[in-house]
């Protein structure tokens, strides 16, 4: 089993605020690993440091038997990382199909042009954006941007993609689509990461799970084990024997 | 290759070139006058929508990249016996040169900044101009009638550049046409789209952009050239003047920028405004109205921002469907 991603130690300072501390794992290629934690836990911030947006301040980044902890982001996407945001950023003024083709151009692959216009094809079909070819993507809705982030990622034909929320904001059959598809990419043999709010997705889906809180990992293992972890259970839901514990004290 | 099939680029193609046969077919001189600074216009703003339009950085003081070139030009015929067509190519390859190494230095800042920026590059190169004695210093240089000899005399000598001037609007518009519908365009258009989605796509910003810029310089300091050759002598205020590169933008602004027959169209009209306002001596009593063409364009251009962004071609796309498949 070879790592394809692995990080040792990353940290990452905004001037006084450490938002991210020692983080280290590794990631198995073909695995799917679910990345959780409380809102400003500092998840969309190690998509930053991990694809170079942010770079780490501290720690090293392996990419592929590379350390790439200060790669620009351009440099990584060649190498096969790919990406969505979680607040989406399509080109609105050019059409879905320009979209994607985006990605297939200037990707892992570099394809020329008319290459790309058949991979952004493939990937209109596989994602179900194919009826709004050529509308332009600032005119879809929310969750058609959601599929045009994960199609133009996908395009590039990438070996890790980092999918940041790509759940949010969507309804439960949309949600469903949506799950469906991402373990059609796993079956591709793409590696992910995934940052997701929704319990049920990242508990079916993920292989093994990553729990931040403050910026620390706090917990990582199998789904199973996340959710009977003390540690898991503090951040989320606050300490379930605190009430007794105060009580003790009296 | 398909994308030569596009019946938007054959429109603007065939509109250029009858544009550019026009005079020589009348064989008239005033014809071939306006003829000269409608090309030129349409040459400047094409290139500038390269960087402007398709990437989206607004290059305020393009007029730089025209002096200067003008100058190396002026330079090379006048002190080095060079050729015209050397002349030509010497300026345009000190236009590039220049904005290959601005690129590299500037392109990295954003929106206003980028424009200020472009501005204050201008005015210090007119005022290094100004001081730089191997140029001519203020009062620049200025061509021996007999330079003009081996093209056949002055008057011969203006047809030639009315050719060259033609030549190079025709090869502006291919060349433009041919980066918008390339892999290249389609990266420099996702930079304006959003600059830092494009890095996280794989776009190799700073160099995309810097090559940007380098085409977008070249052909206004072949042109530079071109201009002062014909008008025999170049000063610093001529070359670089500030307005000349406002004018620039509003051409873009009223045809649409980004678009391929958006520039063309709007250097068109522009400068057939121009020059109406030119000759119709308007006066307010007994007071003369001096450069009146530049009031009329900063009111332009607050219209447009104002309703129409998009300029005229965007404008006709989104209200008729039917036209997006043939205007580009």
């Amino acid at each position: 089993m070879t790592i394809l991603l692995s990080l040792r130690g990353v940290s990452k300072r905004f001037g006084g605020l450490q938002a991210l501390s020692k983080i280290t794992f590794d990631l198995p290629q073909g695995q799917i690993l679910g990345l959780i934690g409380p809102n400003g836990a500092g998840k969309t911030t190690l998509f930053n440091a991990i694809n170079g947006v942010f770079p780490a301040t501290g720690g090293h980044i392996i990419f592929r038997d590379k350390d790439v902890t200060h790669f620009k982001p351009y440099e990584l996407a060649k190498m096969g990382m790919a990406r969505t945001h979680q607040i989406v950023r399509p080109l609105n003024e050019l059409s879905v199909r320009e979209n994607i083709m985006v990605g297939a151009c200037f990707g892992h692959e570099n394809q020329d042009i008319s290459n790309a216009a058949k991979i952004a094809d493939e990937v209109m079909e596989f994602v179900g954006l194919m009826v709004r070819a050529d509308q332009l993507a600032g005119s879809l809705n929310v969750a058609q941007k959601k599929r045009l982030e994960m199609a133009r990622a996908l395009a590039a034909h990438p070996v890790l993609l980092l999918l940041d929320e790509v759940l949010a904001g969507l309804n439960s059959s949309e949600i469903d689509n949506m799950i469906q598809t991402v373990l059609k990419i796993r079956e591709q043999g793409i590696t992910i990461i995934m940052i997701e709010h929704l319990m049920k997705a990242v508990m079916n889906v993920s292989d093994r799970i990553v729990v931040l809180d403050y910026g620390m990992q706090i917990a990582e293992g199998s789904p199973e084990a996340i959710v009977n972890d003390p540690k898991v259970i503090e951040a989320y839901l606050g300490d379930p024997r605190l009430a007794e514990r105060l009580l003790e004290e009296e | 290759m398909k994308r030569w099939l596009h019946p938007g680029f054959w429109l603007v193609f065939v509109l250029v070139v009858i544009l550019g046969l026009w005079p020589i077919f009348l064989k008239n001189a005033a014809t071939r006058e306006v003829g000269f600074t409608i090309l030129l216009a349409i040459t400047m703003a094409v290139s500038l929508n390269i960087i402007m339009g398709y990437t989206g950085y607004v290059s305020f003081g393009h007029v730089v990249f025209y002096g200067l070139g003008g100058y190396v030009g002026m330079y090379l015929l006048n002190s080095m016996d060079a050729s015209l067509p050397v002349a030509v190519l010497g300026g345009g390859a000190a236009a590039g040169l220049l904005a290959f190494l601005l690129g590299k230095a500037i392109l990295r800042l954003r929106g206003a900044y980028f424009a200020l920026v472009t501005i204050g590059v201008n005015e210090a190169m007119r005022t290094f101009i100004s001081n730089f004695k191997p140029f001519g210093g203020p009062t620049g240089i200025e061509l021996q009638f007999s330079i003009y000899k081996p093209y056949g005399g002055p008057a011969q000598a203006l047809w030639l550049t009315y050719y060259a001037v033609a030549a190079i609007s025709i090869f502006a518009v291919v060349f433009s046409y041919f980066v918008k519908s390339s892999k290249f365009g389609l990266g420099l258009m996702s930079i304006r789209e959003d600059e830092d989605a494009a890095e996280v796509l794989g776009i190799v910003t700073p160099d995309v952009k810097t090559m940007a810029f380098v085409f977008s310089a070249i052909l206004p300091g072949m042109l530079g050239v071109l201009f002062f050759f014909k008008n025999g002598n170049v000063e610093p205020r001529d070359a670089f003047r500030l307005g000349f590169s406002i004018e620039s933008l509003v051409m873009i602004m009223l045809g649409g920028q980004g678009t391929l027959l958006g520039p063309v169209i709007g250097a068109l009209g522009y400068q057939r405004l121009r020059g109406l306002l030119l000759t119709s001596n308007l006066m307010i009593g007994s007071w003369a109205l001096k450069d009146f063409q530049l009031v009329i364009s900063g009111i332009l251009m607050l219209l447009i921002i104002l309703f129409i962004p998009s300029g005229l071609i965007g404008w006709l796309k989104q209200r008729i469907p039917a036209l997006r498949r043939v205007l580009l």
